[in-house]
């Protein structure tokens, strides 16, 4: 219990922290590039609205800093982000929410999926030490995690895309198809759904082989694997069910840890296949200089990491007692 | 003076350690090769790499070895020209954020207490908040991202990871018997941690300068081909950002956006190779001790 509070009270530090920086950032920036953007909207929208985005970037200078703060926040925490200047005048959290569903598809699915046969390939290689599988898997996946995860995309691009023809160039679906709840299209989507994933997948999956093997490393060298030997239980068994289970929790925690460098990789990834996703909007806001869609797609995207953080947290605590009652 | 033996008797297990290591020596071997490219390009660039000179979409040939961009620019000399900045962002921002995780993570564990609680609080949050997005927001503000500006921004969003490490490792060493000799023995804190506490660190804290300057590397990399970085320096994430823009990989060119990112991925890979190694300097225990024990039991 007492973990589960402070992991909560991190939570909440973290997010504070998130929150506050967003704040500043315009704030700090010389010669603050949002004036320009405010300029466009005298006229165009209500004052309401325009006195939300004033606040934001700090624009408005009678504001003081506190005040500007409460109410920043205030609005924050109703969702009220602004209104986005290259979608105009559409809200940015409209514009947010349809690209939402596309990144925690494509790059949720594709981590996951990283991360289990990253996780199963960690522990088959420290099991058999030497071995075949343990010899050449974890130094090619550290080689290719080393690879720019966006080149990796523009080389599968170029591969299968361009030369074999076997995938659709970019995008989440086909130009000519039209977005509904049918076979042919989600079809579509999957089809246009490999090569990202792919790229997403080969660039990650080392950091989890090698962290899963070396914890694995650890744990095979335990008393009670060798009592377990000692008994005659299947190898097979002592691999996956003694060994196995302890050896994953550690990697629960650097999963949770290295979220954001996947993330990261992934926003290269969707914008090198013009994914509709958040990464992809957040490097095209940046192109179209709409700062209140770039800065709430930040803040999105930090919250959605925190709370990826924190579930593996939790589980993590509910899966391991030894962290419930040492911490 | 005890120091610097100390200081040179680890340096020379290092040395003995990348001679036995292959991975270690081939990582080595490449990233001196990308060092001594970095120092002095031009003896390395056939041609002037910004020179706009020769003719435009020429494939694979002898004069030009990578072939040339659709501007007329020479591949291979860009790629040459490039490896400076590459290189040198990765042993900056590595240095730099190895300096600022060892001051934090060995202090922390070092003076524990509530300076610990601060600093590993501090540490926690800048290593979940996903710093590449906000490198973005940063320099999209910027509008582009300068040497130093962008060297400055990796280091402060890239210590957090090493400084976690160290802290965990310089804990389980504060309460052993030679270091609380040494405080018994009213030595100072900082003749305490430089001679004392550090130079059992080293392998970990060289595997933190290597981590470090590769994420430096690919988030670099990252930030130019974005079209965040300087668009004109010379740098292989530059090199990407124009190849892309002029669609070459639709247009038949694929050298000018492969040559570039190889060129990436071979440096990345050098200090990756050599971080798992050196991963198994600092935990003896991922060493590959069984074949050679077994090959010595053979030979016996």
């Amino acid at each position: 219990m007492k973990f589960l509070i402070r992991r909560v009270g991190f939570l909440l530090v973290a997010l504070w922290v998130a929150l506050t920086v967003n704040f500043f950032i315009p704030r700090l920036m010389p010669g603050n590039p949002a004036v320009a953007m405010m300029a466009k909207f005298h006229g165009h929208v209500n004052p309401a609205a325009l006195h939300a985005l004033e606040v934001a970037f700090g624009v408005n200078s009678h504001e003081s800093l506190i005040s500007a703060y409460v109410q920043y926040v205030g609005n924050t925490f109703r969702g009220n982000l602004g209104i986005s200047t290259s979608y105009f005048p559409i809200p940015v959290s409209t514009v947010i929410m349809r690209a939402l569903p596309w990144s925690l598809g494509l790059v949720g699915l594709s981590t996951v999926v990283a991360f289990i046969v990253g996780t199963a390939i960690g522990a088959v290689a420290a099991w058999r030490r030497g071995g075949l599988v343990d010899s050449v898997l974890p130094p090619t996946f550290v080689v290719i995690s080393a690879f720019p995860y966006f080149w990796v995309g523009l080389l599968s691009i170029w591969l299968f895309a361009l030369t074999l023809n076997w995938f659709p160039l970019l995008g989440g679906y086909s130009e000519t198809a039209t977005p509904a709840m049918t076979w042919s299209f989600v079809g579509d989507v999957l089809v246009h759904a490999i090569l990202p994933a792919f790229t997403i997948i080969i660039t990650s999956i080392g950091g989890w082989i090698l962290t899963m093997r070396n914890n694995m490393i650890t744990v095979v060298a335990e008393d009670y694997v060798k009592m377990a030997r000692a008994k005659g239980l299947k190898p097979r068994r002592i691999l996956w069910q003694y060994a196995g289970r302890n050896a994953l929790l550690p990697n629960l925690t650097g999963f949770a840890m290295s979220l954001g460098f996947v993330i990261s990789g992934a926003i290269l990834v969707e914008y090198v296949f013009n994914y509709p996703g958040l990464g992809f909007m957040l490097l095209q806001a940046v192109q179209n200089e709409d700062y209140p869609l770039m800065q709430s797609l930040f803040l999105l995207i930090t919250i959605a990491v925190l709370l990826a953080i924190f579930i593996s947290d939790v589980a993590t605590a509910i899966l391991d007692p030894r962290t419930r009652s040492s911490r | 003076m005890i120091a610097l033996r100390t200081l040179g008797r680890r340096l020379g297990s290092v040395g003995r350690f990348l001679r036995r290591d292959k991975k270690a020596l081939v990582g080595a071997v490449i990233l001196f090769i990308l060092l001594v490219i970095a120092v002095v390009p031009q003896w390395f660039t056939p041609d002037n790499p910004s020179a706009e000179a020769y003719t435009p979409g020429v494939g694979l040939s002898w004069s030009h070895p990578l072939g040339t961009t659709s501007f007329g620019q020479d591949v291979f000399s860009q790629v040459m020209a490039g490896t400076r900045q590459s290189v040198f962002i990765a042993l900056i921002v590595g240095l730099l954020s190895t300096v600022l995780s060892v001051v934090i993570g060995v202090s922390a564990a070092y003076f524990g207490g509530w300076i610990d609680d601060l600093l590993s609080m501090f540490t926690d949050v800048v290593l979940v908040i996903p710093t590449f997005p906000l490198i973005i927001v940063i320099t999209a503000y910027l509008k582009s991202a300068s040497f130093w500006l962008m060297v400055f921004v990796l280091v402060v969003t890239g210590w957090s990871y090493g400084a976690r490490q160290l802290r965990v490792q310089a804990l389980s060493l504060r309460n052993r018997d030679y270091l609380l000799a040494a405080r018994a023995r009213g030595e100072s804190p900082l003749y305490v941690i430089f001679v004392e506490l550090l130079p059992p660190m080293t392998s970990l804290i060289v595997a933190n300068f290597l981590g470090a300057a590769l994420y430096a590397v690919l988030a670099a990399s990252g930030l130019q081909f974005v079209g965040l970085g300087n668009i004109n320096s010379q740098s292989w994430g530059t090199m990407l950002y124009w190849a892309q823009n002029n669609e070459a990989l639709a247009t038949g060119l694929p050298l000018w956006a492969l040559a570039p990112g190889i060129a990436i991925a071979v440096l990345g890979s050098a200090l990756a190779l050599l971080n798992y190694a050196f991963d198994e300097v600092a935990n003896p225990a991922l060493r590959p001790v069984s074949r050679r024990r077994a090959r010595r039991a053979v030979r016996a």
